[in-house]
């Protein structure tokens, strides 16, 4: 079963936000929500700085604590690539997931149940990338199997120096940053 | 230095983590609550106090059905899918104290129903036949025994669950300690021996429920030194969220509210009484009992505000 996960050039990425507008109009995010965001950290001190732009969502995680800790099974890992999804009818909307989430990846819905990235499985499944990867005007996101080393994602993490977010937090991310 | 700029920006999770408001601290207290009063009633259910004597042990199963229910209905509204509730009684994940909790929930109130009708006196129930058969077997001591043992295992489950469903979730530092269950399981007894105090009516009662809350009391404050002590030997994750209530924003409403006025000044009032050397006063039962509410209100905020230093 393919482990999917993402690669995210932070040399290539300028911040445009592509990746934040093309989600949230596939996935009809509401209005002051968004399931990807852009951070920028700005590193050192004057005048040795250093900024580093990252498009993060969801890492997808390989011990994900938000499906342990989900009281209905709501969040589950699908079987299709290892993604952690919420089936919104199972949710009963107590929030424990978004407080076991060390990146804050997760929000209410105003509809009332748990939202986040789901790597846009609905299109994944079809063959297709998710809504963020094929839109990107660099081409800084990748996306594909983990566990194949033949893989783009596989080549590139074995080849270039790279960063997880919070890695100390232990819950195994899926979305690789090169430096 | 590491300057962190984001997009981000949704409700509940930015600037800073808050998804649970009141109603959280409310219910973990309430269920504290409503533990400890198990196992005391539990303690006097096998020791053989007998319904009509006026025993306290026989009015904290009607109270803690009050107060289980009230602690359920602030939880129910901490719910944003409401009307989904039913969903949690449809499987049980072995993985999620929150699971195990809804489940405890359930089988806390039978065996109060059970100790709430051991109270009733018999000539009260002559309308329902079968209630009186039931009530009368509840009554017999080898029954009252075993269900004194078990309000006593019930209680103490949904004691150390209340600190547990916090402590399971890692990812806010201040809340990933072993013992935060045993402070919460100790709180809720420390309350529970507070309020029993507060309504018994036999002076020999109120000296153990005093004895016992002051043991409590004792119990707690190293609970709470175990687990600041076992955050800053930590990393500096667990050292930072231990400073939120040891110089941070916390610091002024846990040591005053809840060590100072919920814990040390009764403490120091219950042992005078204890001593003889001044008269009873209610005055340090309810303090205690503030001070397990505002136990919850700083740990779960505190926790809620606490997070992973690393970019």
């Amino acid at each position: 079963m393919a482990r999917l996960g993402m690669v995210i050039d932070t040399r290539k990425c300028v911040g445009c936000m592509d990746c934040v507008v093309a989600c949230k109009t596939e996935n009809d995010v509401p209005d002051g929500f968004c399931r990807d965001w852009i951070s920028q950290r700005l590193q050192g001190s004057m005048p040795d700085l250093r900024l580093t732009i990252t498009s993060e969502r969801c890492n997808h995680c390989d011990t994900p604590p938000c499906v342990t800790c989900c009281p209905t099974g709501a969040s589950h890992v699908h079987h299709y690539g290892k993604v952690v999804l919420v089936d919104h009818g199972k949710c009963i909307g107590c929030k424990a997931c978004l407080a076991s989430c060390p990146y804050g990846a997760r929000f209410i819905h105003p509809e009332g149940y748990a939202d986040k990235c789901t790597f846009c499985i609905h299109r994944v499944e079809k063959g297709e990338l998710p809504a963020c990867v094929a839109v990107c005007p660099t081409h800084s996101m990748t996306f594909g199997d983990l566990d194949d080393p033949e893989s783009e994602v596989s080549r590139l993490i074995a080849s270039r120096r790279h960063f997880l977010l919070k890695p100390d937090a232990g819950t195994k991310p899926r979305i690789f940053y090169l430096e | 230095m590491i300057e962190l700029i984001t997009t981000r920006h949704n409700p509940m999770i930015d600037p800073s983590m808050h998804v649970w408001g009141w109603e959280i601290p409310v219910y973990l207290f309430l269920g504290g609550w409503v533990a400890g009063s198990m196992v005391i009633s539990g303690w006097f259910m096998r020791r053989g106090h007998t319904p009509g004597e006026g025993c306290v042990g026989h009015m904290l199963p009607w109270i803690g059905l009050v107060l289980l229910s009230l602690g359920m209905g602030a939880l129910f509204l901490d719910l944003e899918h409401r009307l989904y509730v039913w969903r949690m009684y449809l499987t049980l994940q072995p993985a999620s104290p929150m699971s195990w909790g809804g489940w405890i929930l359930v089988l806390v109130y039978p065996f109060l129903a059970l100790g709430a009708l051991a109270s009733i006196p018999g000539d009260l129930l002559s309308r329902w036949p079968a209630l009186a058969r039931l009530a009368e077997r509840v009554r017999d001591p080898v029954t009252a025994r075993w269900l004194g043992t078990a309000n006593i295992a019930v209680g103490v489950a949904l004691g150390i669950y209340t600190g547990i469903l916090l402590s399971s979730l890692a990812a806010r530092p201040l809340w990933a300690s072993a013992a935060l269950g045993p402070l919460f399981l100790v709180s809720g007894l420390s309350t529970g021996a507070a309020f029993a105090h507060v309504i018994a009516r036999d002076t020999a009662e109120q000296t153990t429920l005093l004895r016992a809350d002051n043991v409590f009391l004792v119990v707690e404050l190293a609970l709470i030194a175990l687990f600041l002590i076992g955050h800053l030997t930590s990393g500096e994750v667990h050292a930072n969220a231990a400073a939120l209530l040891l110089g941070g924003p916390y610091t002024a409403v846990f040591w005053v509210f809840v060590v100072g006025l919920g814990i040390v000044l009764p403490l120091a009032i219950q042992s005078l009484m204890a001593m003889h050397r001044i008269a009873h006063t209610l005055v340090a039962p309810v303090l205690v009992m503030l001070g397990g509410l505002a136990l919850r209100f700083v740990i779960v905020s505190a926790g809620q505000y606490s997070h992973w230093i690393t970019p």
